[in-house]
């Protein structure tokens, strides 16, 4: 079973994102997208100051079977990426939910934004 | 619809990650990750179900030299319980698959061959076969498994009288004995470990399986998936069919000189191999600084591309972003800087020898 955290919202490519003010939040990968991708060895993010669309990437994340990339699940402009994942690109499997990827400034589209209970009843209808 | 092999109920007891690979289920990881199932076979043991692999009888007075003709390494010289790797080509020296020939006596030969160039292997086979040679298609009875790494061979004398076993490298014995059921094991592998591969009807696969799950699991024994075996092979610089080998690829491009026997009077492919060199060649790359290579990335000297990558992946035991390609022969000095372009991604590397990783 994947873990969902309560307190946060979700997209439908598995990205978490925690606001942190009126409009700047936090992104990350979820417990789901961390075991699917499996040993991250590699992340490399986009840029600060870049400005995204939702559905944009945000990061190439490696494994070490596969490429995958981390979309933006808002629309808005990278104000800081987690350099620690730089040198720890395990942490993204080993907490998921405390190892941010980046934050987001000037966001908009919270509202296509799924609860944890609206995510929990999505990942139901994949894992069938 | 892939098929399930014999084992596909100890893939689930074991939790593994059930993907569709030359045709059948297999598991790609088991919940321990690739990371730890690598590193499991480079200090203890790795177990891993390799049934989707075909295995064809080759038999009657004829058998031994119509095998020297398709087969690219000496057949007729081997001795009995001898096995050995070669390549089978066409006429234009492409590679049709790559296969390891199993002597059981002076008239039968067992070919095992790669799961996803099964059904075109056994045509050519088929097409080929003349008076004297007998061919038999097994791959539906048997199963076959592997047990690698340094204490592969702790594992297997703890279920049968070790000196039963195969002392020796390419060397196998018929007839043995696993939980009471009937197995060939041979010295070999895909990993750059010691180890042996097992082979036995399907119907005690799962018996023999669970026995050697069980003694080995005390030594560390790990089972393993597909993308273990990939990254192992990777390291110890063995080449995959489909990746670094094709139809368009000599066997002499991707450096199994060894393998390929030009002195013999005829092979199918020796001629055109002897008649037009290499136009290119299979080079390990490590990268250096952040990056890895993947398969299908360009190779890229001074602004011209030089060739492509076949497979690439940061390797868990080197720790190490390492990659197989292919480029043009003038430029595959040991130690020359190549850039590696894929889309928006750029990295340097160095062409460096094979294999990544030797055992002690």
């Amino acid at each position: 079973m994947s873990k969902i955290k309560e307190e946060l919202k979700y997209s439908q490519s598995h990205e978490w994102v925690m606001m942190m003010g009126a409009d700047t939040c936090r992104i990350g990968i979820t417990d789901y997208a961390q075991q699917s991708l499996g040993d991250i060895v590699y992340v490399d993010m986009h840029p600060v100051g870049e400005r995204v669309e939702a559905q944009d990437t945000l990061a190439d994340v490696e494994s070490v079977k596969a490429v995958s990339e981390i979309y933006s699940p808002l629309s808005g402009t990278i104000s800081q990426i987690n350099e620690e994942l730089i040198d720890a690109p395990e942490k993204l499997n080993e907490d998921c939910y405390g190892s941010w990827i980046c934050e987001l400034e000037e966001v908009r589209g919270t509202d296509e934004l799924m609860s944890a209970e609206e995510y929990r009843a999505y990942l139901a209808t994949l894992e069938q | 619809m892939a098929e399930k092999t014999s084992l596909y109920e100890f893939h689930l007891q074991q939790n593994g990650k059930m993907v569709e690979f030359a045709g059948f289920w297999l598991p790609v990881q088991y919940p321990a990750g690739i990371v730890r199932e690598h590193l499991a076979v480079r200090h203890q043991a790795g177990l891993f179900d390799v049934s989707h692999m075909g295995q064809f009888l080759v038999e009657g007075p004829e058998a031994a030299d119509w095998l020297d003709e398709l087969c690219t390494s000496r057949i007729a010289t081997l001795a009995e319980g001898q096995m050995r790797y070669g390549c089978l080509c066409n006429e234009e020296g492409g590679t049709i698959d790559d296969l390891i020939v199993y002597r059981r006596d002076a008239q039968r030969f067992l070919c095992v061959v790669n799961g996803a160039t099964h059904q075109k292997d056994w045509d050519w086979f088929v097409r080929h076969q003349k008076d004297g040679v007998r061919l038999r298609d097994v791959s539906q009875n048997i199963s076959l498994i592997a047990l690698q790494g340094p204490r592969a061979m702790d594992i297997v004398a703890r279920l049968m009288d070790a000196q039963k076993l195969p002392q020796r490298s390419y060397r196998f014995c018929e007839d043995l004995r696993i939980a009471g059921r009937r197995c060939l094991i041979s010295r070999n592998g895909y990993t750059g470990e010691d180890g042996v591969e097992i082979m036995m009807d399907n119907a005690d696969a799962m018996t023999i399986c669970s026995a050697v799950m069980d003694a080995g699991a005390p030594l560390g024994c790990q089972p393993c998936g597909l993308g273990a075996r990939d990254t192992l092979r990777l390291e110890a610089g063995m080449p995959l069919y489909g990746q670094e080998l094709d139809e368009q690829t000599t066997p002499l491009e991707a450096g199994l000189n060894f393998a390929v026997k030009l002195d013999k009077e005829f092979f199918i492919g020796r001629k055109a191999m002897m008649q037009k060199g290499l136009k290119k060649i299979r080079v390990g790359l490590k990268v250096r600084g952040r990056g890895i290579a993947r398969e299908h990335y360009d190779i890229v000297c001074q602004d011209r591309r030089i060739g492509s990558v076949t497979s690439g992946t940061l390797t868990p035991y080197l720790n190490e972003a390492i990659a197989m390609g292919y480029v043009d022969v003038d430029h595959s000095t040991q130690g020359s800087e190549v850039q590696i372009c894929h889309q928006r991604r750029q990295m340097t590397a160095v062409i460096t020898d094979l294999p990544f990783y030797k055992r002690k």
